[in-house]
């Protein structure tokens, strides 16, 4: 198995090295952005569009658990 | 003492290997210089030539099973580790996904997708197409892949629900559309001369439409594409040509006394159908003194048939009436090949250019070896 994505270190985030245990809620992921991300719901695998800062929780039917999206970039992989 | 050349009866002998209860014995081969006294028995062409046949008893696209008569083990091994490991296909060598939300991970799926056989047309396949070489210098592997070395796949399938399903039906591939992904969803894009190598009835496709890859749910998706490489076995298992290129000796069963009556017919169930025939011992036979028939005219005997079909279970010498009646072995130097081809070449001429590689590295290890003495 190689892919090949290099891991590239988040830029945008202020201060991502230093929140070691402070349990940052409301962190910024980087998405600098300020669009909505798209997340999947848990239970009804509708897709949830999600602004900053807004309630983790499903519009629809109001689960609280919900995923995160793949990858928009291709993957390789080696058929081995 | 002076040297008696073998009988032909001992010269049949050397070649047997014997089979006993719980032992073997005679393994090694002993027709090489200087094992018997004054018989020469040095390598030769001419005497090769002379004994070496090759029979074929099945030869079917996809199977070809067959004998070599007359060569040594290291000759028939020779040929069954190149049919394994050394004659190329083409196989899904890389798999790039765009996206996989189906259950399965893109690794197991790309693993799974590089085991799939194809097939396509033969020129294209065995002329056309030429090796690829990962450059050095990994900035340039897209500058690497050209028509002649490169096949690329695509596979593009959506589940969704299926609207016109029966109310109450259980069946996914009925409840949805493309709940099943199948290896005759794979679609091949050619591009360049391959257009004039890999068109209509010689398209690369794969062997078995029915494989199934993955299965989905309504919202799953699977978008990739994929590029195939030529590639041997003994890289990966997936180029190998054969599902299985295997041989074993040729059974030998020798009755040496007669097996008569009730006894024969046990004798017939001790070995695989079609083994053991039964016959009645003629008028002939019973009159022949110290045949052992002498006064059983009419009853039924024990033959060899077919000892080909024999599994060489030893299942006649654990019962004591038979102790002594037969000799069991293995012709040293009969080779029954089983070929199953994968479905990219044909099964017989897989064995062909088995020949024809290993006549190539032994051409070259002659010009090397002349270099070396030079």
């Amino acid at each position: 198995m190689s892919r090949n994505e290099d891991y590239q270190v988040p830029t945008t985030s202020q201060g991502f090295g230093k929140e070691s245990g402070s349990g940052g809620y409301g962190r910024d992921y980087g998405e600098s952005s300020g669009g909505v991300m798209y997340y999947t719901c848990g239970d009804c695998a509708v897709r949830v569009p999600l602004e900053k800062g807004a309630p983790i929780r499903c519009q629809k039917c109001g689960a609280r658990v919900l995923y995160k999206e793949r990858t928009k970039r291709m993957v390789q992989f080696e058929a081995r | 003492m002076p040297h008696r050349p073998p009988t032909k009866e001992e010269l049949e002998a050397r070649k047997i290997v014997g089979i006993n209860e719980e032992t073997v014995t005679n393994v090694n081969s002993t027709d090489f210089p200087h094992h018997y006294a004054g018989e020469d028995h040095a390598w030769d062409l001419e005497a090769f030539r002379r004994e070496f046949r090759v029979e074929f008893h099945q030869n079917d696209p996809y199977e070809a099973s067959f004998s070599l008569i007359g060569c040594h083990a290291s000759i028939a091994n020779a040929f069954r580790r190149i049919m394994i490991a050394d004659i190329p296909t083409l196989a899904i060598e890389t798999v790039f996904i765009n996206n996989n939300t189906s259950v399965i991970q893109d690794e197991v799926l790309a693993h799974r997708l590089g085991l799939i056989p194809f097939k396509g047309g033969k020129e294209g396949l065995h002329k056309f197409l030429k090796w690829w070489k990962k450059p050095a210098d990994e900035s340039q592997i897209n500058n690497s892949y050209y028509d002649f070395n490169t096949v690329s796949l695509r596979l593009e399938v959506k589940c969704e629900e299926n609207p016109d399903a029966a109310p109450g039906e259980t069946d996914p591939t009925k409840l949805y559309k493309h709940a099943h992904v199948y290896a005759r969803d794979i679609e091949f894009c050619p591009v360049g001369r391959q257009h004039k190598y890999f068109s209509g009835e010689n398209a690369i496709r794969p062997v078995n439409p029915d494989i199934l890859i993955a299965k989905l749910r309504p919202g799953q998706e699977i978008s990739l594409s994929m590029h195939m490489h030529k590639g041997v076995g003994s890289d990966h298992a997936k180029f190998s040509p054969v599902a299985t290129a295997s041989y074993r000796l040729l059974p030998v069963i020798d009755i040496i006394e007669p097996i008569l009556g009730k006894d024969a017919e046990k004798f017939q169930k001790c070995f695989p159908k079609g083994v053991i025939g039964l016959e009645r011992v003629t008028k002939e036979e019973a009159s022949r003194k110290g045949s052992g028939y002498e006064g059983h005219e009419g009853e039924l005997k024990a033959v060899v048939v077919d000892p080909m079909r024999d599994t060489v279970s030893r299942e006649c010498l654990r019962h004591p009436e038979f102790k002594g009646k037969v000799k069991l072995g293995r012709r040293r130097d009969h080779f029954i090949f089983l070929v199953e081809s994968t479905g990219q070449w044909e099964s017989d001429a897989i064995f062909l250019e088995a020949v024809a590689h290993l006549k190539k590295r032994a051409k070259d290890i002659e010009k090397q070896v002349m270099n070396m003495v030079r």
